[in-house]
């Protein structure tokens, strides 16, 4: 991953760790209760009976991969992950409105 | 580690099994609003868990600043998010699962003038 963002701008700033004692590399199983999560979310919207089951899913997988971006940013000390993350939020929320108005099936300019 | 690294961790580690706690709730419960309920509280207070631990354990203030303005952004956007979800499929006619007791929102239209065009809020 260091030789990814090696080319990319502001990658010096980002490399810095973002803690005073980096957290160990013991602390990457931290990823595995939310993959694990995230399969489960992902097993919703492949098996949910009704259109609201696997939005709500779609939903829940969003708020999840924000969590996700901000242990990956604590474990690897990139900090542009974190940027991500708030995108991610405010995406997530825009998508899921959008879906709702389409359930509710109305125009969206009502 | 010092003090505040383990603070944060502990509020990381809280805000995953609140997680994990959600998910199986979206999985196992019968129909599409306690599915609802379940997932949406508890994974909205388990990332906003891991947010704060990452709040606590940086040093670097813009990266707690960033942490901060992520958790107001999921604890204001999620909640509006599954109300309008229920709300949809509520209007969309999803029924409710067999054994619910309260169907508020159904009672309140059910109490309008027939052709009233207005939203029972």
């Amino acid at each position: 991953m260091n030789c990814i963002l090696a080319g990319m701008p502001g990658s010096a700033a980002a490399m810095l760790p973002l803690a005073t004692v980096p957290i160990p590399e013991e602390w990457q199983w931290l990823f595995f209760p939310l993959l694990l999560c995230c399969f489960l979310c992902l097993y919703r919207v492949a098996a949910g009976p009704t259109a609201p089951d696997r939005t709500v899913a779609i939903d829940i997988l969003g708020t999840l991969v924000v969590g996700f971006c901000v242990i990956v940013a604590l474990v690897t000390g990139i900090d542009f992950f974190m940027n991500i993350a708030i995108a991610w939020a405010l995406l997530s929320f825009v998508g899921t409105i959008a879906l709702a108005k389409y359930l509710e099936g109305r125009g969206f300019d009502e | 580690m010092s003090n505040h690294e383990i603070i944060g961790l502990a509020a990381i580690i809280i805000g995953i099994c609140f997680d994990v706690v959600g998910c199986i709730g979206l999985v196992r419960l019968p129909d599409i609003y306690n599915r609802l309920q379940a997932g949406t509280k508890c994974v909205t207070f388990g990332t906003c868990g891991i947010l704060i631990g990452a709040l606590i354990m940086c040093d670097r203030p813009e990266i707690a600043f960033k942490a901060l303005l992520c958790a107001i952004f999921v604890l204001a956007t999620s909640p509006v998010a599954a109300h309008a979800i229920s709300r949809g499929a509520h209007r969309s006619g999803v029924k409710l699962w067999k054994g619910s007791v309260m169907d508020e929102y159904a009672q309140d239209k059910e109490g309008q003038l027939p052709g009233d065009q207005t939203e029972a809020e």
